[in-house]
């Protein structure tokens, strides 16, 4: 068998590869296979881009369409009303009443999560540890829809208790002020958008807390350190990237969740200082509840509205890939 | 190791049982049971008088969703008498009705509210030689449903409806509320006005209404959003409907047939002899009092929203059908007129009330059976 004969491009043994010869070592598409494989890769990738520029591009020129003929300014109105004679619609509500829920439920979602995560890899015993990541799966299996049911019929019944409570310590915050409206508020909404991010966030970070290097752990657990110890040492920083990228999944989730949103908010357009108090709206909730009825004019307002969504999705990852890249030296990759 | 596998197998199998089970669950849900409910009685009265003619095929339409469980029953009715004929009405709002029409995609449409100006236009390409036209067939009071422990017989006028959907009257024990109400007790409760956050002929008839009988307490423009500030909002009749029954204080405007179970229908001090209850023969009174602003053979209704009239509920709904008058599709013509004969024929209006819509007074109705023989 002789191997040079058989394949004339295999590199001599012993000689130093040449330049052409290295060349297409890097580019890594020398047999058919590898050629087509790289082919339907870069395909795929470029098919990507194409879908992306086109939903872009619709949205676009569809937004292009209605904010021409909005009569007041589409990024500070308080007001949704395409239909009228002098047609009047804007985000500014939208905008705030989106990224508040969100807020909301990642401060209430990824330290449970985190939690929940590190009981299941370093506190659990194997068994419970498994039933309870079951269980967390079966919640992400939820429909939103259910999730925007169970939120109107018993979470919001609920909360009175909660509000008055904190009503009587935090409302002179007056961010936390109630007037004794149902509690059909953002902050409810936040509440029950955690409730739906939180298996996407205990997964990955359970994944990620489960890869964290052994070796590390041991090393901690000879010098002396406490379990937290070791999780604080060894275990968070490793997977500190990870838990980001998680909370990113979650936060698309927090975004751009319509059924449940749209169940359980009262949607106004109006902000109301408190976030105990009924009112404000988000992008996707705002699009579910107006297009069915919607005038052709304003379908194209709910698309910009839409587009606006879009750009602020994009912004989020871009900002999660920028975090994520300052802190590589920690990431699983490089480990 | 091995005790774990078996394990995860049995968990594994427990939340496949789960997930089917859910799945099973949301496929009995979406089986539609229709909403013909009081209908069923008549039956065999009404099928008599159907005419089918040599009607067949498939009858697609699209509209209102207020008038879809009139169509329901109508439907039902008439497919039982009309073997060869299939109708699908799709709810999906009257714009969206008014759109697929326009488009050449339904047969007719269903809509609250009248053709606008410039989609008669765009309704002459698809009608050929002729235009969309609307045929007054359903109507419907809003009632303006409230939830007050311990007060029955609420009664209220267009000033103080308007005060408490503007925010300006907040509490149920307010001096303008005790005028019109000098018998009931009153309780110190915040009132919670809620709205629809869709668009909606609902809203857009409740305000028409605020708007023709509360001009100087209404300043809003009116339309199917709603525009002004405060007070809470729900999706759907349905929606708002839930929230009054949970909601101890609240009032909101709804469809005849949701205020019920809790929810009482107030009843309107309009100046007329007495205070008007929402029911569907008061809103036929106040139908009967509108006037046709169609031209030709647009049968398009203004209704008299101040109306002083005695039994007339001004909050009233009406929802067309609208087709054209000349050039409808060859094919799906015979079943069109057969269908809207029918529904505008004694037996079709009858059934109305049994659903709690108001049936179109009989000098009205009458020119749109004139009209439906005439379409071609």
């Amino acid at each position: 068998m002789d191997i040079s004969t058989k394949n004339a491009e295999a590199p001599p043994p012993l000689s130093p590869p040449t330049e052409a010869e290295q060349k297409r070592a890097a580019r890594g598409a020398t047999r058919p296979g590898d050629r087509i494989f790289l082919g339907l890769s870069r395909g795929s990738g470029i098919f990507l881009l194409v879908i992306m520029a086109a939903i872009a591009v619709f949205l676009s020129y569809r937004s292009v369409l209605a904010i021409s003929k909005d009569e007041t300014s589409f990024l500070t109105t308080f007001e949704w009303n395409p239909t009228a004679a002098e047609p009047s619609f804007g985000i500014a509500v939208l905008v705030y009443g989106t990224v508040i829920s969100s807020i909301i439920a990642m401060v209430i979602a990824v330290p449970i999560a985190v939690g929940i995560a590190l009981f299941i890899t370093h506190y659990a015993p194997r068994r419970l540890g498994g039933t309870i990541a079951y269980v967390i799966d079966l919640l992400a299996a939820v429909p939103s829809i259910v999730y925007g049911l169970w939120g109107a019929l018993v979470l919001v019944p609920h909360m009175s208790g909660l509000y008055g409570w904190l009503d009587d310590y935090f409302g002179w915050t007056g961010i936390l002020d109630w007037q004794g409206g149902a509690p059909r508020s953002l902050f409810t909404v936040g509440i029950l958008l955690a409730i739906m991010i939180l298996p996407i966030i205990t997964n990955v970070s359970r994944e990620v807390f489960r890869q964290a290097p052994l070796m590390h752990q041991e090393a901690a657990l000879a010098l002396g350190a406490t379990r937290w110890e070791v999780i604080r040492m060894s275990v968070l920083p490793f997977g500190r990237s990870g838990v980001i990228s998680a909370s990113m999944l979650g936060l698309g989730r927090a975004l751009g969740e319509t059924m449940a949103v749209a169940t359980v908010l009262s949607p106004s357009f109006e902000i109301n200082a408190s976030l105990l108090d009924p009112g404000g709206g988000t992008f996707a909730q705002n699009i579910a509840s107006k297009f069915s009825e919607a005038s052709e004019m304003g379908r194209d307002a709910l698309i910009a509205s839409g587009l606006v969504l879009f750009v602020i999705t994009l912004l989020v990852n871009g900002a999660a890939r920028l975090i994520i890249a300052r802190r590589a030296e920690y990431s699983g990759a490089n480990a | 190791m091995k005790l774990q596998r078996k394990n995860r197998l049995r968990a594994l199998s427990l939340g496949a049982v789960a997930v089917s089970g859910a799945l099973a669950l949301t496929a009995c849900g979406s089986d539609d049971t229709g909403g013909g409910s009081g209908s069923d009685g008549g039956t065999t009265a009404a099928n008599s008088s159907i005419k089918c003619d040599d009607a067949k095929g498939q009858l697609l339409a699209n509209g209102s969703s207020a008038q879809k469980n009139a169509i329901d029953a109508w439907v039902k009715q008439f497919v039982t008498a009309c073997k060869d004929v299939q109708i699908n009405y799709k709810s999906e709002g009257s714009g969206a009705g008014v759109t697929a029409f326009t488009q050449g995609q339904v047969a007719f449409a269903g809509s609250d509210s009248a053709l606008k100006p410039e989609e008669v236009t765009a309704s002459k390409k698809v009608c050929s030689g002729g235009q969309g036209i609307n045929l007054p067939m359903v109507g419907g009071p809003i009632a303006v449903g409230y939830n007050v422990p311990g007060v029955e017989g609420l009664v209220l006028d267009s000033e103080t409806l308007a005060k408490i959907f503007d925010s300006k009257i907040t509490k149920w024990n307010d001096a303008a509320i005790k005028k019109l109400n000098p018998d009931a007790k009153l309780p110190d409760l915040k009132i919670q006005a809620f709205h629809r956050s869709d668009e909606s002929g609902t809203t857009d008839n409740f305000t028409k209404y605020l708007i023709a009988a509360a001009p100087d307490e209404w300043k809003y423009e009116g339309g199917k959003a709603w525009q002004a500030k405060g007070g809470q909002s729900a999706s759907g009749s349905s929606g708002v409907a839930q929230q009054v029954k949970q909601t101890s204080g609240a009032i909101s405007y709804m469809e005849l047939s949701y205020a019920k179970d809790g929810i009482t229908a107030a009843k309107l001090d309009t100046g007329a002899s007495d205070p008007v209850e929402a029911t569907v023969e008061n809103a036929t009174t106040a139908i009967a009092d509108a006037k046709i602003v169609g031209t030709g053979k647009d049968l398009a209704l203004e209704l008299n929203r101040a109306t002083k009239a005695d039994g007339a509920y001004p909050i009233t709904l009406v929802t067309y059908e609208i087709v054209c008058d000349k050039g409808n599709k060859a094919d799906t013509l015979a079943a069109t007129k057969a269908f809207l004969t029918y529904i505008a024929g004694e037996d079709g209006q009858k059934i109305l009330a049994e659903n709690d819509y108001a049936p179109i007074p009989e000098e009205i109705i009458a020119k749109v059976r004139t009209t439906v023989a005439g379409l071609s």
